[in-house]
């Protein structure tokens, strides 16, 4: 018996083996080998500094920014490796889109908060193919009906919750294959969250989402499948109803019943 | 019993070194307040001087004259001259017979006393009347002609008028006949277009700033071409792109060091090497703008860091995450949201560098000149400069000019700061 | 003017390309951006920039090379008599060459007309060439680029990459900058020391820079020892010090400590103003207004005071400074933790008690720092002291008498035409080294404190 559950491969997403993360002379992640598999909402859940946030930077390759993080190990999207020199970082982002734990809308308008990523990929030919897609995204991030009277408006004017429903707009505005979401709903009150976190549910049909989260409720509603960190380790994963019922990990046990963490 | 007593007792030397503690504390709040105070009246002071002085510099004395366009004294063909005749006809004598008719009994010996009431460079705008309009040959028109500065400083009271008292640079004779043109009221002051308008002069009332001021709006032109893109891509390059390493250190000590050099050993730098290396002209506004370039580079690029570094990272995240590379991330975010910190930090620059004076004087641009420069190439001063010029010049007239000239340079100062608050104070972002 | 011609013509061209170079990758990717790698404007840049830069760089050299090769080409043509005449002349032959050839002047020997002749006829025909040379360049690397666009092509990434090599030549500059000063002012002081020992100008208390008329005359190589100037800086500096470091410290005392915010926000700006007016205006407050102000205090004192006084310059100099002080010491001021005034407040001090026995020296480091700081700027003061102090190379304490300083003599010695290689013009580049080490070495020690402060602080 394996600790890690073989999954099937065919519907994996992005594809995890022997990742390792260093800070310096910190091993902040320890030989990660973790499959996202498509359209499924996968949760990284653990205490906080196990790593979570780590691993969701590796994926887009936002770690590249860190001067002092280094990666091994392997990672592939579709097969393609991420951390492969021939990459290019701005195209792997255009298929890996992410939404930060605080909202953070560009100072512009709502209307070109959106449009930013199709206009830098050259996604639209005039525009009213552009406009379409600002209404695509709008619409698929529940915030259109809010703000359609008022597109011209600042982003940073938005409220919390909306603000987090624009920079998901803007994100999906790119048509990226994966979403990554760290802490996505940790500065928004309870009703906006309950909007995201239905957007969430709804956008699975379409892309690959990951999300981080410190609420057990949260990864238990929206996710299918957890995975559970600790100090670096990725401990267990699974799929949500099973991790959560019957973890097969004291640590995770402990964890999720609020014992420590 | 006792013990009381020697309670009260203390109580009392409480009570008496608390007062002692309270005095000495207003004492040195006191003292504070003076320093402000000392530091602001002094402010006062000076600008109150150079106000005081350079306001009747905005004017100028001027003398009527009936003047005779007369062919002979002009030396010119009577009917219909020709425009290079008219160019070069005798002005001065026109002017001198204008003078002569006014006071015709003055001797031949005092005579010389008598055209100095009216500036040598009168005779100009005689020149431009009539060849704006040749008709008047051989007619008579009462015309308003700028006077001498002695005269000038007299009618001002910069100096007194009273006969052989100190500083008095008029004969009695010409005192009498400036009384006397004043019984006949052709004698007033009018706006001093000359100062707004000419070049530099030997002659106070003929000298002006529009030359100084051209020079300096040269000057700056370079620097900022220069300084700005070079200043913006410099703040880009180590606030964005610059790993952490020795070399990026090397040059952060550098441009801290940069801003605290001497602005004269600049002017060093510019003769040696813009000057005399590469032979560059002398007194040219374009090495002049150089080398402030190279002075108020540290300003801007700590100014352009300090803008970039108040954009907060999440945008920079934001923009990355959306796959913008690292140099769409700063055209398309930082540079937009910190263009408004980098253009006060390049206005404060500006400013400093229109202020600088001793790095321009080593570089020749101390020399006389009186021509308006029409390029960077052409040998000219700039308004400090100006400044420096007319303050080591020993005449009356010069003093008030030179108050005037720094009244126009601290407007242009002025003008700049406010332009910096504003954009400040429109652009604030709170994040 | 030409040179401006051929700038257009060439941005013109690049604007082509840069259009160009757009369409073609759109007309690739039959018109779909996003088939392509990059988006089509970069494309478009990648052109351009092929079609600017290699143009540029040889106009460029063109300019830094033409006045040498004009030199060589004109002089080797002049006719066998002049060439051979010593050094010296050539140069103000080939001066007044150049005069008559640019402005028309007219010539002292017909030699020199045609040589000027000659100089524009060379000129000439080397920018033609140039000219033409830049234009074809840039055509053919216009070419170049726009036969390699392709819809993979990275052209994002290639013109980033150029913009990147721009930014670090660009934050490269500053080195250069430094570089430039202290080689312009070595080497030139190197000379100096030829003709002067580097003892006697160091401790000499001799200056009379003034260069003899004839060899036999006394004195002959005239007198460098800098120590009177060395003394009327520290003199000036010092009382400008006396003046600044008082009262720009009770300032930014009051300011931080007992102000109201409305006070604070109308006398700060206020105060700054004072550093913000040029230094000539106040070299000439000081000669106008204060000098003779304290030359009748000093006469109604029946003290005689020189009327260029070291006194007036310093006050004035110590004025100026007042706002570089109380910024910086209101910043650090600022940096003391407020938990150290609750400390003293909470055993019964007095207001005034907590600042002079907690707050100031607990910010004295970093008020030592700030006040070096001030130091260096009071030396390297140029324009107060040309205008206010006198030339008068007196080695004296006493601020009434007249003094002069290491910056008033660099700018009288280099003022006015002579030729540069007088011991007279390699002084001040003498003197400039003795500045720049001295003002740098106050900035390093000055920074380092106000550093240390910083760290114990945040
Ligand atoms: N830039 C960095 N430099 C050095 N160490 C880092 C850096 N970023 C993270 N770490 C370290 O790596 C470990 C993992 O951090 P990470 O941010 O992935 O944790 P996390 O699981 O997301 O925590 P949280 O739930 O608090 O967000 C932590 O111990 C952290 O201190
Ligand atoms: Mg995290």
């Amino acid at each position: 018996m394996n600790a890690i559950p073989v999954t099937d491969t065919r519907l994996s997403k992005v594809a995890a083996r022997d990742v390792n993360v260093f800070y310096g002379q910190k091993h902040a992640l320890k030989h990660v080998d973790l499959e996202i598999r498509a359209n499924d909402v996968t949760a990284l859940i653990g205490p906080s500094g196990c790593g979570k946030s780590t691993f969701l930077r590796c994926i887009n390759r936002m770690n590249d920014l860190i001067e002092n993080a280094q990666v091994t190990g392997s990672l592939m999207l579709d097969g393609d490796d991420i951390y492969d020199k021939t990459i290019d970082v701005v195209q792997l982002r255009a298929r890996v889109g992410m939404v930060f734990q605080k909202p953070n809308p560009f100072p512009k308008s709502i209307y070109d908060n959106v449009a930013y990523g199709p206009r830098i990929h050259g996604m639209a030919r005039d525009q009213s193919e552009l406009d379409e897609i600002v209404m695509n995204s709008l619409e698929k991030a529940g915030l259109l009906a809010e703000v359609k009277d008022r597109l011209e408006e600042s982003g940073t004017g938005l409220s919390g919750g909306q603000q987090q429903r624009l920079c998901i707009a803007r994100a999906i505005a790119v048509a990226p294959e994966v979403i990554l979401m760290d802490e996505p709903c940790s500065a928004l009150d309870p009703i906006a969250t309950a909007k995201v976190e239905e957007l969430i549910d709804e956008l699975r049909e379409n892309f690959t989402i990951v999300i981080v989260t410190h609420s057990m409720q949260q990864a238990a509603r929206v996710s299918q499948r957890t995975a559970f960190f600790h100090l670096g380790e990725l401990v267990e994963v699974g799929d949500t109803e099973q991790i959560f019922t019957n973890p097969q990990h004291p640590l995770t046990q402990g964890y999720i019943t609020g014992r420590f963490g | 019993m006792e013990n009381v007593a020697t309670a009260a007792a203390s109580s009392q030397a409480v009570a008496k070194r608390l007062k002692k503690r309270y005095a000495a504390e207003r004492r040195f709040k006191a003292l504070g307040f003076g320093a402000i105070a000392l530091a602001l009246g002094f402010l006062g002071i000076l600008l109150v001087t150079i106000f005081s002085n350079g306001s009747t510099a905005l004017v100028q004395t001027n003398i009527r004259l009936d003047v005779t366009f007369d062919a002979e004294t002009l030396g010119v063909s009577p009917v219909n001259p020709s425009a290079d005749e008219l160019l070069r006809a005798n002005y001065g004598g026109v002017i001198k017979s204008a003078l002569s008719k006014a006071f015709p009994d003055v001797s031949g010996g005092q005579r010389r006393q008598l055209y100095k009431l009216v500036s040598t460079g009168a005779d100009l705008p005689l020149r431009d009347k009539l060849m704006a309009n040749p008709g008047l040959l051989g007619t008579t028109v009462s015309v308003w002609m700028t006077a001498g500065a002695d005269v000038d400083m007299a009618m001002k009271g910069h100096v007194s008028r009273k006969p052989g008292v100190e500083g008095n640079r008029l004969t009695d004779a010409q005192l009498g006949w400036l009384d006397e043109l004043e019984k006949r009221d052709a004698v007033t002051k009018k706006f001093n277009t000359t100062l707004f308008t000419t070049g530099d002069s030997r002659e106070p009332e003929q000298a002006g700033l529009w030359g100084a001021v051209v020079g300096s709006f040269f000057s700056l032109s370079v620097t900022l071409l220069v300084c700005f893109p070079l200043g913006v891509a410099t703040s880009v390059y180590l606030e964005e792109f610059a790993p952490k390493n020795k070399w990026t250190h090397l040059i952060e000590v550098n441009i801290n060091n940069l801003a605290a050099v001497p602005s004269v050993v600049f002017g060093l730098l510019g003769l040696a090497i813009f000057l005399n290396f590469f032979g560059m002209p002398r007194s040219a506004p374009l090495v002049g703008g150089l080398v402030l370039a190279l002075i108020s580079m540290p300003t801007i690029i700590i100014a352009g860091r300090a803008a970039m570094k108040a954009v907060p990272p999440s945008i920079r995240e934001a923009a990355l995450g959306l796959g913008a590379s690292k140099l769409q991330m700063v055209t398309d975010h930082v540079l937009p949201l910190s263009m408004p910190g980098i253009l006060t930090g390049t206005i404060l620059g500006m400013a400093h560098a229109l202020g600088e004076t001793a790095p321009l004087l080593m570089i020749g641009m101390v020399a006389f000149i009186v021509d308006i420069p029409a390029s960077p190439l052409d040998p000219s001063a700039v308004l400090p400069v100006q400044v420096y010029l007319w303050a080591d010049s020993p005449e009356r007239a010069f003093v008030e000019r030179t108050s005037a000239a720094i009244m126009v340079l601290l407007f242009f100062l002025a003008m700049m700061n406010l332009a910096a608050i504003m954009l400040r104070k429109k652009f604030e972002r709170r994040w | 003017m030409q040179l401006l011609t051929l700038m257009v013509v060439l941005l013109l061209l690049t604007a082509f390309g840069y259009r160009l170079g757009r369409s073609r990758a759109l007309a690739t990717a039959s018109g779909n951006p996003r088939l392509l790698h990059s988006l089509p404007s970069y494309h478009g840049y990648y052109v351009a920039l092929w079609c600017g830069l290699p143009a540029l760089v040889l106009i460029a050299g063109w300019l830094a090379l033409e006045p040498a090769l004009l030199h060589w080409m004109v002089m080797s043509s002049l006719p066998v008599d002049l060439q051979g005449m010593a050094d010296e002349r050539l140069a103000l032959i080939y001066n007044e060459v150049r005069n008559v050839a640019r402005y028309g002047h007219t010539p002292s020997i017909p030699a020199v007309g045609e040589a000027a002749q000659h100089y524009n006829a060379v000129r000439h025909t080397m920018f033609i060439s140039v000219a033409l040379g830049a234009l074809a360049l840039a055509v053919a690397a216009l070419a170049y680029a726009h036969r390699r666009i392709h819809a993979d092509m990275r052209a994002r990434n290639q013109v980033e990459a150029t913009v990147k090599v721009f930014l670090v030549l660009a934050s490269t500059m500053a080195i250069f900058t430094t570089v430039g000063i202290v080689m312009s002012l070595l080497f030139e002081s190197l000379l100096f020391f030829r003709h002067v020992s580097l003892i006697e100008f160091l401790f000499g208390t001799q200056w009379s820079p003034q260069i003899a008329m004839r060899a036999d005359q006394v004195g002959s190589s005239g007198a460098f020892g800098a120590v009177p100037l060395f003394a009327g800086t520290l003199l000036i500096s010092g009382i400008a010090m006396a003046v600044a470091v008082p009262l720009g410290l009770l300032s930014a005392i009051y300011m931080s400590e007992y102000a109201a915010p409305k006070f604070r926000s109308v006398v700060k700006p206020l105060l700054e103003v004072l550093a913000g007016i040029p230094t000539v205006v106040y070299g000439f407050f000081a000669a106008l207004t204060v000098a003779p102000f304290i030359r009748d205090v000093g006469s109604s004192l029946g003290l005689s005071v020189a009327s260029e006084s070291a006194l007036a310059a310093g006050l004035v100099m110590g004025i100026m400074i007042i706002p570089f002080v109380s910024s910086l010491s209101d910043d650090v001021i600022n940096a003391v933790p407020q938990s150290l005034r609750e400390g003293a407040f909470g055993l019964g001090a007095t207001k005034s008690e907590t600042i002079r026995q907690v707050v100031i020296p607990a910010a004295l480091p970093g008020i030592i720092g700030g006040v070096l700081l001030a130091a260096s700027r009071a030396i390297g003061e140029t324009m107060i002291v040309v205008m206010a102090a006198g030339l008068a190379a007196n080695l004296t304490a006493n601020p009434l008498e007249a003094v002069t300083t290491v910056t008033t003599q660099i700018v009288t010695l280099l003022v006015g035409d002579q030729e540069f290689d007088s011991p007279k013009t390699l002084a001040a580049f003498a003197l400039g080294l003795v500045l720049f080490t001295v003002t740098l070495a106050l900035n390093v020690v000055a920074l380092h404190i106000v550093n240390k402060y910083r760290e114990k602080y945040d």
